[in-house]
Order: C-alpha cells, then sequence, then structure tokens
C-alpha cells in the first residue's frame, strides 16, 4: 500500500538547513495499524506530512498504492489527497461555522457528489462513530472527544485508502482517547490501513506495529500484540 | 464553477459569516454612495452655473455706434455714428462665411395701453434672428417673421409678465393695445429665462418702428451670431474685422477707439467655459479619490478575509480543495457580495439625488443627478477591483502548502 525508499528531508531556517529525515525505508501492508513513535524532533510528524502529501519529500521516492508520488503541482495533490488519504488531526481542524454533518460531507463536496448522497453518506459515518443525534450541531457545541469522532467521520466519509491520524489522541484526556482508539481499532478491523503518529506507549501497544524514529532513522520496527481499547471503554 | 452547489456553498459561508459579509458590503455600498452623491452634486453645481451665464445665446457680437473723437478724412471729431439698413447688408454679405444670423434692435420706452390698464415698457424693434440671440421661449402664438418685416406690419410679441399686468387672466393673442400712440396686435406671449425684466419686453418688427419714426432706415445696434464652429479664435478675428469695417464705412479714424463699439461675448465665454471646466475638474477629482478609497478600502477587507481563512483554507485543501476551487470561491464570494451591495449604494444614491431635486438651491445645487452609465461604470470598476484585491491574496492563500495553512493559528 505505502512504499518509501531511502526518503531525506530537510527544512532550510535562514542559512542553515536542518536535516530532518535521513533516509527512511518503510513500507505498510493494506489493513495494518501502525504507530509511529519518537521524542518531539524525531521527524514523525514530518514522515506523516509526506505520507499524506501536505508535504514534499526531497529526496527518494514513495510509492501509494501503486502511483508514484513525485512532481504533483497543488492540484494533483489536491485530487490524490481527496481519493487516497484521509486526515485526522491532533486540534480536529473541524471548519467551526459548519455543523458536524457539512463538515464530514465536505471532502465529499470535492470529490463532486451529489448533495443529497453527501449527506446521506455523511449520516451514515456520523452514525458509525455514534454521533447520528449530534449532525446538526457546531463543533462549538461539541466535546474534544466528540470532535474527534466527527473528524474520524470526516475522513473516513472519503472512503480513503490510508488513514493518517497525526497526535488523534493528544488533546483528550485518557478515557476519552481509549474511546477514539477503539473507534479507530473497529475501522481498522474493517480492512482499513491507519497509521498514527503518537508519543503516548499505550496508544502505540493498541497498534499493531511500532515504527520507532530517533534523529531522522528508523531505530525500530516491530510487530506487537495488539492491545483492545474496548476493555477500558 | 458555477454550478448550484459551489452557489449553495458560497451562500452557506457569506450566512454563517456575518461580519465578515457586512464588512466588504458596507465597504462597497459607501463607497459607491458616495462616489454617486458626490458626483450628482458636481453635476448640480454645475447645473446651477449654466443657469447663471446660460440665459442668452453665447456666440453673439454686439455692435454699437458711437461718438467720434478724432478728426478724421475731413470730418470733424464729436461726429454722432449711425446704422442703417445699409449696414445690415452689408453685414451679411461680406461676412457671410463667419455669421450665423445677424439682426438689429431699436429700444424705445412707452406707455402701453390695453383698456383700462396701462403701463411703461421697453419696446424692442428687432428682425426674426432676435429670438435666437436672447434665447426667448414661444408660449402662445408666434415670434415676428420675415413676412412682417416685409409688410411692415404692426404686430407685437409680448412677455409672459406683460400679458399678466394688462390682461390679467384673459388670453391676450389677437387683441390690439396701444403702444405709444398706435394700436398694435398681440401676435405671441413669449417667456424669458433672463428674469422678470426680459419677460417685461415689447417686440415688434424693426421696419415698422422705422416707419412710425418718419420712415427713416436708422438703427440702434446690430447684434451678429457668429457660426459656432469658427470658435474663439474666429470670433476675435469676426470682431476685429467688423471693427475695421465700420471704421471705413463711417469714415473713422484707425485709432479712434470711440466711433464703434463692439461688445464680444465670445470673451466672457471663454471665461465661463474655464470656469465650468475647472469645476468639472474638481468633481472628477474628488469622485475619482472616493473610487480609490473605496477599492482601498475593499482591498483591505480582502486581505483581511483571506487572512482570517487561513486555516479554513488549509483544512479544505487536505480534504482535497483543488487551488483552483479555492480561489474560485473566495473570488465568487468576494464580487457576489460587491456586486449586490456595489449596486444597493448605487441605487440609493440616485434615490437621495432625485429626492433632492431643487432642495439645495440656496447653496448653488440645482437638480443634482449622475448619468446612470456613470453610476454603472464606477461600480463595475470598484467589484473588478474588488475581486483583482481578493486574488492576489486568494492566490497567495491557494499556494501555501496546507501543513503550513494548517498550523496558521
Amino acid at each position: 500500500m505505502i512504499e518509501i525508499k531511502d526518503l531525506h528531508k530537510s527544512y532550510k531556517m535562514g542559512s542553515n538547513s536542518l536535516h530532518v529525515l535521513k533516509g527512511i525505508n518503510f513500507s505498510v501492508e493494506e489493513g495494518e495499524l501502525v504507530a509511529i513513535m519518537g521524542s518531539s524532533g524525531s521527524g514523525k510528524s514530518t514522515l506523516l506530512n509526506i505520507l499524506g502529501m501536505l508535504d514534499v519529500l526531497d529526496e527518494g521516492s514513495y510509492t501509494l498504492d501503486g502511483v508514484p508520488i513525485k512532481d504533483l503541482n497543488e492540484t494533483k495533490a489536491a485530487q490524490y489527497r481527496n481519493k487516497f488519504l484521509g486526515f485526522v488531526f491532533q486540534s480536529f481542524n473541524l471548519i467551526n461555522y459548519k455543523s458536524a454533518m457539512e463538515n464530514v460531507a465536505l471532502p465529499l463536496y470535492y470529490q463532486k457528489v451529489g448533495r443529497k448522497e453527501r449527506q446521506e453518506k455523511a449520516l451514515k459515518y456520523l452514525e458509525q462513530v455514534g454521533l447520528r443525534e449530534w449532525a446538526d450541531h457546531l463543533p462549538s457545541e461539541l466535546s474534544g472527544g466528540q470532535k474527534q469522532r466527527v473528524a474520524i467521520a470526516r475522513a473516513m466519509a472519503a472512503e480513503p485508502k490510508v488513514l493518517l491520524a497525526d497526535e488523534p489522541t493528544g488533546a483528550l484526556d485518557s478515557t476519552t482517547s481509549y474511546e477514539v482508539m477503539d473507534l479507530i481499532q473497529k475501522i481498522n478491523d474493517a480492512g482499513n490501513t491507519i497509521l498514527i503518529v503518537t508519543h503516548e506507549p499505550d496508544i502505540a501497544d493498541m497498534c499493531k506495529r511500532i515504527v520507532h524514529l530517533k534523529d531522522g532513522v528508523i531505530v525500530e520496527d516491530k510487530k506487537i500484540t495488539q492491545v483492545r481499547a474496548s476493555q477500558y471503554v | 464553477m458555477f454550478s448550484r452547489d459551489n452557489w449553495k456553498e458560497i451562500f452557506e459561508t457569506i450566512h454563517k459569516n456575518k461580519l465578515r459579509t457586512f464588512l466588504s458590503g458596507f465597504t462597497v455600498a459607501l463607497g459607491i454612495l458616495i462616489f454617486v452623491v458626490l458626483f450628482g452634486m458636481g453635476n448640480g453645481l454645475v447645473n446651477t452655473f449654466n443657469e447663471f451665464f446660460g440665459d442668452d445665446a453665447t456666440n453673439v457680437l454686439y455692435v454699437f455706434p458711437g461718438r467720434t473723437t478724432i478728426p478724421y478724412k475731413g470730418y470733424k471729431s464729436n461726429r454722432s455714428i449711425e446704422f442703417d439698413n445699409s449696414d445690415l447688408a452689408d453685414i451679411n454679405k461680406n461676412f457671410s462665411m463667419f455669421v450665423e444670423y445677424s439682426t438689429p434692435r431699436i429700444s424705445r420706452g412707452g406707455l402701453v395701453k390695453y383698456k383700462n390698464e396701462s403701463n411703461n415698457y421697453t419696446t424692442r424693434a428687432v428682425g426674426p434672428a432676435h429670438q435666437y440671440a436672447e434665447k426667448t421661449i414661444m408660449m402662445k402664438g408666434r415670434y415676428i417673421n420675415e413676412e412682417d418685416i416685409k409688410n411692415k406690419t404692426k404686430y407685437v410679441v409680448i412677455g409672459r409678465l406683460v400679458e399678466n399686468d394688462l390682461f390679467g387672466n384673459k388670453n391676450s393673442l389677437g387683441e390690439y393695445i396701444d403702444v405709444a400712440g398706435s394700436a398694435f396686435m398681440v401676435i405671441g406671449v413669449f417667456q424669458d429665462d433672463g428674469g422678470d425684466n426680459e419677460e417685461r419686453l415689447i417686440y415688434m418688427p424693426y421696419t415698422t418702428r422705422q416707419l412710425i419714426e418718419k420712415n427713416n432706415d436708422k438703427v440702434d445696434q446690430i447684434i451678429v451670431a457668429f457660426k459656432p464652429e469658427i470658435g474663439y479664435a474666429g470670433a476675435m478675428a469676426l470682431d476685429l474685422s467688423l471693427n475695421r469695417f465700420f471704421k471705413e464705412k463711417k469714415y473713422i479714424s484707425p485709432d479712434d477707439q470711440n466711433g464703434v463699439f463692439i461688445r464680444n461675448v465670445a470673451d466672457q465665454l471663454k471665461q465661463n467655459q474655464q470656469f465650468a471646466r475647472v469645476l468639472q475638474i474638481i468633481v472628477a477629482f474628488v469622485a475619482f479619490g472616493t473610487i480609490i478609497a473605496g477599492i482601498i478600502g475593499i482591498s483591505n477587507i480582502m486581505v483581511f478575509v483571506v487572512k482570517e481563512r487561513t486555516k479554513e483554507l488549509g483544512i479544505r485543501k487536505a480534504l482535497g480543495a483543488t487551488p483552483k476551487s479555492v480561489i474560485g470561491s473566495i473570488l465568487l464570494e468576494s464580487v457576489f457580495i460587491t456586486t449586490i451591495s456595489g449596486f444597493f449604494g448605487m441605487l440609493l444614491g440616485v434615490f437621495i439625488l432625485n429626492s433632492l431635486g431643487e432642495k439645495l438651491k440656496d447653496y448653488f445645487i440645482t437638480n443634482p443627478y449622475i448619468d446612470i452609465t456613470m453610476a454603472i461604470s464606477a461600480t463595475l470598476v470598484l467589484i473588478l477591483f474588488g475581486a483583482i484585491a481578493g486574488y492576489i491574496p486568494a492566490k497567495r492563500a491557494a499556494d501555501i502548502k496546507p501543513i503550513e495553512a494548517l498550523r496558521d493559528e
């Protein structure tokens, strides 16, 4: 599903250049649930942003679902993001003047899905995250956990190949975190490929594979036995 | 880009961001409103100006005989110069290239009677062309024509106030009035924008006047209208050659300044036109400034709007919005708001101007108005610049990598 070879990325800070990713080789199969771990500054968010086509790589190659991702202009990148990827952010990133349902329907709008079908699909995904009755509420009327579940519904609505989550539980308390992880595990059980960036070991333990990053290189890549989040909920 | 779905999305955005909508709409509406009202007021000023100075024809020379001060060709000084009908004919013959029309004028005062009413009025004996020189407007009946001149008819054309004084509410047409002892039939009643005095005049054929005065052929003064296309320079040249012509014909020394006088309205006309032009320039300058201020205002708001939406645009891009759709939705939204509010401001301005009418006449503003094409073009210019001003920040926002836009707090 995802194949990365010899990936390099550096940022220019004035006259200095900061080498963040120093040769990453990494691949993900379909249906995997991968946690990317590392201390801050290890390059884990950068890696996720490159995977998500939110940022571009300097060197190396990246193939997503058999499609080489390189030399994308913004229009092409936007279309690929829309078709292949779903995003979940630490700070939810819901559009604050749109209701939960409208937020979930937004990626479908950019897929040029008709209005009626958009609403039906949005309601279906809100149902899956257990927020059917909150469809008409604005993000400001929802709790943090609810917001993140709306964001997950939105990421799922476009039916992406890969779901990318950047610290999805970073702004939540542990109970809510486990609820969100439970939801993510269920989505994964349905066969979806998911990558999670986190620095919390208990969250990482709920995935099926942990990749450790340190100073821009992978220091450890191991498959683990998944801890089910449902037992804590 | 113009599907129903896009519009729906835009309407929702507009509806849910009322402050933003209000700010940009208000700026544009106010800009256009002020522009329309100012421009209209300027036109009102010009109107007042034209009313003051536009009463008489402006392409006219008045030629008066005078009294010589220098002996010349055997004639002593202090000789009275007189004009007669041959001078009229000479002008028409020698200056036909430049002259549009000419008419004599013989002014006399006298008691005018109708039944029991009587009053003193000035009577002017003139030719038919005098109507154009004075811009006399006929209310009823007709003016003096060539037939009257030829037949020396005893007809008069009286001013509106003369009819008022002598006839009250009765119709004067066809009635006979007594002018200094002879009976004249009223064939027309006129009005004149020049004021009450002009409307207390009585016109008669100049040949009739000459007949009454012992059948002479004397003329008080000659009014010569030049063709407007000869312009200011042509008028000044005509002035000079008329002067030379009369001095030669009447044996006046070329150095004598008092033998014949020519009053040239072209000189005044030029000054008046310059004044009107300066007024128009001031008005145009102020209006231009208002439009510039409006453009700056809407540009500022567009920059603010895009800045405020940077994060939202980042989210939209992460969800698959292409740069084109980002720019398109921002532009469509801004053009929609500016169009609606621009035309609202324009209509309000036009309405205010129309309702003012004559109310500001004390402040020298008469019937302020704006050419509707001008108002619409100004509105379109503001909309266009609003779009351009929106496009630049929208393009920049669309070019920001989504990851940077998302980091924006």
